[in-house]
């Protein structure tokens, strides 16, 4: 077994500033502790908001005891179902869909789950709004509730989200009896928390007629918007500022903080702040939720598909319906002659799950990319053969042409380095001391688009050019990667670029999501900074005020052609399992992408190599417990939810192949969720590889690694089901 | 040390002197405010992050009397008397320290918002280690054995109070290798410098 992983190659050197490594432009701010987050900026007069969740978890609110908690020192207000200002929730948000139900705190005296905001309250410090809402007494006419999630729910239904819910072409039974070899398994993943390192955190005050907001989120004009249409407010009347932002991973849209910092400063008429706690977190910003996923493939004796059947379920809210579409991979995946996928949800007295880091394809990816491995198992083949073998010309569903797959290519180039040409197929044969050794590989994908997003670029006098746009960076090196976009656009070193972003004020834009923001900004920056550079070069005299060009992509993005876009990548794990402990330990991995042109790859890495860590993290540690008898969360936080520490993490690289998308005015793709996906898998068919056990139940924790067992040789053993 | 009564503490108050950065402050503050609170709320001292307030993340990191500690665990009023030193606090004027300077230059950081912990406890880290401290992943823990190696998988162990939900793992291993001096971990490559116009 290799034990090291090649190293880099050498690119070319490129021209201009995309494709070479730039530190952060506000990397000095983040290591020096002046950049300001949503909670850090100082207010005279600020109050202080603490919400108050309610601790049933189905029912209705029957008193609020506000009288004696008025009386504490400091408090100010005591919002609540009874005295809250009203809003309007009869819309669909900026993203086509209605806001999250929790916007509509205090609206009314139901409770849909455990940990729903029933009162705000609001004082002079935080020591004393805690103390006050700690001390809040809230009556209930408790309900019984229903939070149990299992495949076997006969009240699940199929459901549309951004994708139809069911795509089927083909005899599914009739091309299963006719394959040689068949593999049918149940996999399960668990209620995932985004767990941002910054909680949400907004400040909400009435500044002279105009509602303005300091917040943390993926998405300026999308909170302004939605806002606006809840307040009923002209979206004009509202300003909504997210300058820098500590994580989002899909969760940091329009929650219960913000509306309850607005409601609190319009009746306060003063700002107030409203930061979630991070045990709050876990009932108030959403989270991906559990899925069940049956996946059926039959296959010739050489691999070649036959039946490829994919049918997920997720859970919802009974206040929200919210389809994870895991099922949605095997869309753009592989294709076979009856191909059949469905996502289904069931309704439960639970917190609305959301958007989370690669939404449908992270769980999806585990349990499809876990059952080709158990299909190259059976036939014998190599599990990167078997993929090379099933790669499809065109969309398995769609029937459209890909705008690029590289997919083959990253696994060629992730074998080569990784070593995998070395690797004896058989399980549970290689030991290192204590441990045994194992590895596996699983693709990725995720889809490539971009929305519609405006731009201005002012070439200023002093020869620097200034960008504004309604960016959000997350932490992704988007507003770096913006400056060497804009840079190259107008010819000019990227030093001479200053960069202003998470304004509302600066016009319409995408979000940061979908893997779509940096792309999206890109093309509007290209399109403004392109003009201006012909301007510029009509007159050279820039007067006073600077020349300022303003574009708008939504004809240019609603033109492009319909083709199947994604990016791609090729997965690699090597793990240690511990049969007496049951202990996993990743040793190595590497992912090689085909993710578009990169513009940052010092940036690009850090974000590629973040998802691996996600996908080491979701395949051995993450997992939210749900009580049935309360219906909330058992040790909802950090040390009751762990995530990857330091520890966890040994040689994690990511690199790719040159994969530049020809109808991108840059070139991108999009790579904030790619990493993730298949890692998980690869992980687990490690696993597998290591013990002879397949592991189908994420995580893979040291209690189900030692009940499982492991298999010797080539006596692989069944699955896993603890 | 316990803070002495003075004339103007009152049961739920008291007025204390706080040493931070090596200024002193004096204000009044309520028994129940975390140092953590004190230093953001009181003092417009932000770089000091708010994760868990409950001791699980380490983004409130800061030095007490040199060595780390999570200042959210930390009442205010406890502080008086010690040597607190925050983020802000690192650098000298506008030259910064190796740590951060080896975290700006490898990009062990994304969003930012664990970084000022992940700094201050890789001060200190390298100060425990070299002053001979061993850690859980020390093989040989006898005090003549000296400092073991700073490897990875020491600088790992020593970092893992500090977490990062970006994933920056790799980078700040190499960044706190770097900032030791002692090579561990890869080198990466080099990268041009945006931050004139920022």
């Amino acid at each position: 077994m290799t034990t090291t992983t090649t190293s880099t190659r050498t690119p070319a050197e490129p021209k201009g500033s995309v494709g070479s490594a730039h530190t952060r432009v506000e990397g000095r701010d983040k290591v020096t502790g002046t950049a300001r987050y949503a909670g850090d900026i100082p207010f005279a007069d600020l109050a202080y908001g603490w919400l108050v969740l309610s601790t049933v978890a189905r029912g209705r609110v029957s008193s609020v005891e506000t009288a004696p908690v008025l009386e504490m020192p400091g408090v100010l207000e005591v919002l609540h179902h009874g005295n809250a200002p009203r809003v309007d929730r009869d819309f669909n948000g900026l993203m086509g869909v209605p806001p999250d139900p929790t916007t509509g705190l205090f609206q009314d005296d139901r409770v849909p789950h455990m940990g729903w905001p029933v009162a705000l309250v609001v004082a002079e410090t935080p020591e004393q709004a805690r103390e006050a809402a700690e001390t809040l007494v809230v009556n209930y006419e408790a309900e019984p509730h229903d939070v149990d999630f299992s495949g076997a729910r006969p009240d699940a239904y199929a459901l549309d989200g951004h994708m139809p819910a069911v795509t089927e072409k083909g005899d599914l039974e009739e091309q299963l009896a006719a394959s040689a070899v068949v593999v049918d398994a149940e996999y399960t993943t668990p209620e995932e928390h985004h767990s941002m390192m910054e909680p949400h955190a907004a400040t909400a005050r009435w500044d002279g007629g105009r509602l303005d907001v300091l917040d943390s989120n993926q998405g300026a004009t999308w909170v302004q918007n939605d806002l606006a249409k809840l307040f009923s407010l002209d979206p004009g009347a509202v300003r909504v500022r997210s300058e820098h932002i500590g994580g989002g991973f899909g969760s940091k849209g329009l929650r219960a903080h913000q509306v309850a910092a607005v409601m609190a400063a319009t009746v306060l008429q003063r700002p107030v702040r409203v930061t979630m706690t991070r045990r709050q977190m876990f009932s108030l910003a959403g989270y991906r939720s559990p899925t069940t996923q049956r996946v059926r493939l039959g296959a010739d004796a050489d691999g070649r598909l036959r039946a490829l059947e994919h049918d997920s379920l997720n859970l919802t809210s009974s206040v929200h319906e919210y389809v994870e579409p895991s099922a949605g991979v095997a869309r753009v995946m592989y294709d076979a002659d009856a191909h059949r996928t469905v996502n289904r949800v069931v309704r439960l007295d639970v917190p609305t799950p959301t958007w989370m880091r690669a939404p449908g394809e992270a769980p999806g990816s585990f349990a499809l990319e876990s059952a080709l491995d158990e299909l190259a198992e059976k036939c014998g083949i190599d599990p990167i053969e078997l993929r090379v073998r099933n790669d499809p010309e065109r969309g398995p569903v769609s029937g459209l042409p890909f705008a690029g797959r590289n997919l083959v290519a990253c696994f060629r180039e992730g074998a080569r380095r990784f070593g995998w040409a070395d690797r004896d197929p058989r399980p549970g044969l290689r030991r290192d001391g204590r441990w045994l050794l194992g590895t596996g590989t699983a693709a990725a994908s995720f889809f490539a688009g971009a929305g519609p997003s405006t731009a201005r670029v002012t070439a200023e006098a002093d020869g620097t050019f200034t960008v504004r746009i309604a960016a959000s960076d997350l932490g992704t090196g988007a507003r770096t990667a913006l400056a060497l976009v804009a840079a190259d656009a107008l010819g000019v070193p990227a030093d001479r670029i200053r960069m202003h972003i998470g304004d509302s004020d600066f016009g319409p834009a995408m979000i940061a999501g979908g893997s779509m923001g940096t792309r999206s900004w890109a093309w509007a920056i290209t399109a403004a900074a392109g003009e201006l550079r012909e301007r510029l070069a009509l007159s050279g005299d820039v007067p006073p005020e600077g020349i300022t060009v303003r574009s708008d992509t939504t004809e240019a993005v609603r033109a492009l052609a319909q083709k199947e876009r994604h990016s791609f990548g090729a997965q690699f794990a090597e793990v240690a399992v511990d049969p007496a402990t049951g202990e996993v330990r990743v040793r190595r991995m590497l992912g090689i992408f085909a993710a578009g042109r990169i513009i940052n790859p010092l940036t690009a890495r850090s974000q590629l190599v973040g998802g691996m860590i996600w996908g080491i993290s979701m395949a051995l540690h993450e997992e939210a417990v749900r009580d049935s008898g309360s219906g909330g969360l058992v040790g909802a936080d950090l040390a009751g939810y762990h995530v990857a520490a330091n520890a966890d993490v040994a040689l994690v690289e990511a690199d790719w192949i040159d994969d530049p998308d020809p109808e991108d005015p840059v070139g991108i793709k999009g790579i904030g969720e790619v990493g993730i996906v298949g890692a998980a898998a690869a992980i687990a068919n490690a696993v597998w590889h290591a013990t002879g056990v397949r592991h189908r139940h994420l995580p893979i924790r040291p209690d189900r690694v030692l009940l499982a067992g492991t298999a010797t040789g080539t006596d692989t053993g069944g699955g896993a089901d603890a | 040390m316990a803070p002495s009564p003075s004339p103007s503490s009152t049961p739920t108050r008291s007025t204390l002197t706080l040493r931070v950065n090596g200024e002193e402050h004096t204000l009044s503050v309520d028994h129940r405010t975390t140092l953590l609170d004190a230093l953001r709320e009181r003092l417009d001292l932000t770089g000091t992050k708010k994760g868990c307030d409950q001791g699980q993340c380490g983004a409130c990191t800061v030095l007490l009397d040199g060595r780390r500690a999570v200042s959210c665990l930390q009442l205010a009023v406890a502080a008086e008397g010690r040597e607190v030193t925050t983020i802000e606090g690192m650098a000298e004027d506008d030259r910064l320290h190796p740590v951060q300077q080896a975290f700006l230059d490898l990009d062990g950081y994304q969003c930012g918002y664990c970084t000022p912990g992940q700094i201050c406890s890789a001060v200190a880290v390298i100060e425990e280690h070299a002053a001979g401290w061993p850690s859980a992943v020390t093989e040989d823990v006898r005090p003549e054995a000296g400092p073991p190696p700073l490897t990875a998988e020491e600088i790992r162990e020593r970092m893992s109070g500090n977490l990062c939900r970006c994933g920056a793992y790799v980078s700040i291993v190499q960044a706190v290798a770097r900032a030791a001096g002692t090579g561990a971990g890869r080198p990466a490559e080099g990268a041009e410098s945006t931050e004139a116009a920022a």
